[in-house]
């Protein structure tokens, strides 16, 4: 078993959680996991990315080879596709649809809807409404989370167990917002997609 | 499994160093390096036991202090990003003359690709010009186990070991298995008293010791694990791979290389196992992150044949960050690539952020230098406020290294520019700017230097710096006029005042320091939110 994935995002957007949650929950399973992000200049506001790596045998490279990963998990539509060589021919792209702005020459809405309309394997939510929902849109991290379930061939409940540990010094209200955002995640990638 | 902890191989570099009982970390921070420390400040047992783990002002007071530490017989890690070896060359070289009682380690976190950097300089030429060992790993594990171990080779030859780590393994997670921890050791002075003085007489006999430790530190790089020989049977190649260029060759060979294979993790290079692959293999393929030291090495200044390749060669890339893929292509294996990066995807780059101080300097700054053309430069350092240079500000004519900024300011006035603007920010200032002011002063240059304070390091996350509170006195201590002295406060309300006070003192002929003061947004949000 072996499933690399590539998070993006915009930096502060919180990709670095998701890569905790799903380590976290690796490793307690038993597996090896290497988990390799971005910190310094990039951090403020440029695109930021995470090469998560997990298999129950040794891995080598921090790095994932182009067309060998399993899933691209990103909080941004334009980051999204910046890693698209990165993904396998049964791999899948797990994106925000709401963009985030932050650059003049950001592409037209249409263009890029577009060429995500394009790629044929994939799930595009609007995590931002949905984490509003759940109770914060500090939680959009952890919808989109949840909407990369069918995808993770991870124990779901160990998922969760992982939430709870990384954000329990936040306090159980945190804990709860978190855990209903992974869960309403899950359950709309569900109605997308049946693995 | 559980007893893994996952750990950035800059944390594993730090717990090992807890557990191999160090009396204390001396850094400044500086990316890929600066998480070492920070896992140390808030580390349980670094409070408890009282160790060492307070920010230095630069690279060189913190490897003074670590020999200082390691003269008085305990062990101490000293931790720098790649531009700050040249900052700490001076005791770094000065430390293998010297040797130590307690064990040194000295890490240099170098950053190939530039992510966060001016250059990618290789340190372990550091290591071989101090000829000291230089410990290179290919994983967090190793990054781990060689801390450990380099506490006890340091020890063991009574000279400092460098660990060279780079940006992607420095910045990447994975589990570690921890050691038994050792206790600190106790104050231990030299038996020798002619040692740690290095007066020509004791530094020529010093400097012989050094030069015979050769011998052993070539032995034990020989017999050391973490040099590790894997036969092949297809002797067409070679491989030397060194630090994480193993992993990028083995993740091309999943069920095993069908050529012979040096792992590096130790130098000096070991010479019976490259000396066996010369013998016995068509082509020797260097495979290293950096520069190519050990190619160039091993094929010699001619490479007589081109048996070995590399980077230099052109087999690989001269410039930039190895991957999985440089290596498949120069193994000639293809790249399983499906789809492009579509045309729509624009680049983003890192920007100053919403609310930042830094960007009402610069807006005050653009709005005070515009009249002035041509006869305005405007001399950058080291920072969030680099990013002055990118639009909409584009106001930084250089930008070279910690502290540059105000001495490149001198000599352009020197040179006879009408106005010479420097942009410092606090940190940086305290790092390397002092002695340059200094200069200035002597000199009554006339220069304007804006320090641009927000309290803290922040393009490295939001560190302490030594300096927070002490600007005014310290510009007044270097002999900087008080009534050119001006502090104010980077705000939009506060616009007009800042640039007629830019104005001013960019007319005064003689030192001029400003000083816009705002603490860091991002640090701010930060402690808002750990509160929460």
């Amino acid at each position: 078993m072996k499933i690399d994935i590539i998070l993006a995002g915009v930096g502060g957007q919180g990709i670095l959680s998701i890569a905790a949650v799903i380590g976290e929950a690796a490793l307690s399973q038993g597996l090896f996991m290497k988990q390799s992000e971005v910190h310094g200049m990039s951090q403020r506001g440029g695109d930021v990315q995470s090469n998560l790596r997990i298999s129950d045998r040794a891995i080598y490279s921090d790095l994932i080879p182009a067309g060998k990963a399993d899933l691209v998990l990103a909080l941004e539509p334009m980051e999204a596709l910046r890693y698209l060589p990165y993904l396998s021919a049964e791999g899948w792209l797990v994106s925000n649809s709401v963009p985030y702005v932050n650059i003049p020459n950001y592409p037209e809405e249409d263009k890029l809807k577009e060429s995500i309309a394009r790629f044929q394997r994939k799930v595009i939510l609007d995590v931002d409404s949905i984490a509003r929902e759940a109770g914060s849109v500090r939680a959009a991290n952890m919808v989109l989370l949840g909407a990369a379930c069918p995808f993770l061939r991870l124990d779901y409940s160990g998922l969760q167990q992982a939430v709870r540990r990384i954000f329990e010094r936040k306090g159980e209200a945190v804990v709860e917002l978190n855990l209903k955002a992974l869960s309403m995640g899950k359950a709309l990638a569900e109605q997308e997609f049946k693995p | 499994m559980n007893s893994k902890l996952l750990l950035l191989a800059d944390e594993a570099v730090a717990q090992a160093a807890l557990d191999a009982g160090i009396s204390g970390v001396y850094a400044y921070p500086g990316t890929p390096s600066t998480e070492i420390t920070e896992y140390i400040q808030s580390s349980d047992k670094a409070q408890r036991e009282n160790i060492h783990r307070n920010w230095s002002a630069n690279e060189k007071t913190a490897m003074e202090a670590a020999m200082g530490m390691a003269f008085a017989g305990k062990r101490a890690l000293v931790c720098m990003k790649h531009v700050g070896v040249n900052v700490a060359a001076d005791p770094l070289m000065n430390s293998s003359i010297s040797g130590v009682v307690g064990g040194l380690v000295f890490v240099a976190a170098d950053d190939p690709s530039m992510h966060s950097s001016q250059n990618e300089q290789d340190s372990r030429f550091y290591g071989r010009f101090a000829m000291i060992p230089v410990l290179e790993p290919s994983s967090q594990q190793e990054a781990y186990d060689m801390t450990y171990y380099g506490f006890e080779l340091s020890e063991k030859l009574g000279f400092p070991v460098m660990l060279r780590i780079t940006t992607r393994l420095a910045h990447s997670r994975s589990g570690v298995v921890r050691r038994e921890e050792r206790a600190q050791n106790k104050l231990r002075f030299s038996d020798d008293p002619r040692q740690f003085v290095l007066l020509p007489v004791n530094a020529r006999q010093r400097y012989k010791k050094l030069l015979a430790a050769q011998q052993d530190m070539q032995a034990l790089s020989e017999a050391s694990s973490f040099n590790a020989f894997f036969p092949g049977k297809d002797l067409s190649k070679g491989v030397v791979a060194c630090g994480i260029a193993y992993n990028y060759l083995m993740e091309n060979f999943p069920e095993g290389c069908p050529f012979p294979v040096l792992k590096v993790g130790q130098y000096p290079l070991p010479k019976t196992a490259i000396a066996q692959l010369l013998e016995n293999c068509g082509e020797v393929v260097v495979l290293e992150e950096g520069y190519p030291l050990a190619e160039e090495m091993i094929g010699g200044l001619l490479n007589r044949g081109n048996k070995v390749t590399g980077r230099l060669s052109g087999l690989l890339p001269r410039d930039g960050e190895l991957n999985p893929d440089i290596v498949a292509a120069a193994f000639g294996l293809k790249t399983t690539q499906l789809f492009e990066k579509p045309e729509v995807v624009m680049p983003r780059p890192p920007a100053l952020c919403q609310g930042c101080g830094h960007r009402d300097m610069y807006d005050a700054l653009n709005a005070a230098i515009a009249e002035y053309g041509e006869r305005v430069k405007v001399f950058g350092d080291i920072g969030c406020y680099t990013l002055g240079y990118l639009p909409p500000f584009k106001a930084l004519h250089a930008c070279l290294d910690m502290g540059a900024s105000i001495t490149m300011a001198k000599g352009a006035a020197d040179a006879g520019l009408e106005y010479a603007v420097a942009v410092i920010g606090d940190s940086t200032f305290t790092h390397s700017g002092m002695t340059s002011l200094l200069d200035a002063v002597y000199e009554n240059s006339p220069i304007t230097v804006i320090i641009s304070d927000n309290e803290v390091a922040a393009m490295t996350g939001g560190q302490d710096s030594p300096g927070t509170g002490r600007l005014e006195a310290i510009c007044a201590g270097l002999g900087v006029e008080p009534e050119h002295i001006r502090s104010l406060v980077p705000l939009k309300k506060n616009h007009d005042e800042m640039v007629r006070v830019i104005k001013e003192e960019m007319n005064y002929r003689g030192v001029s320091v400003i000083i816009p003061r705002r603490a860091c947004i991002h640090t701010l949000n930060r402690k808002k939110n750990s509160k929460q």
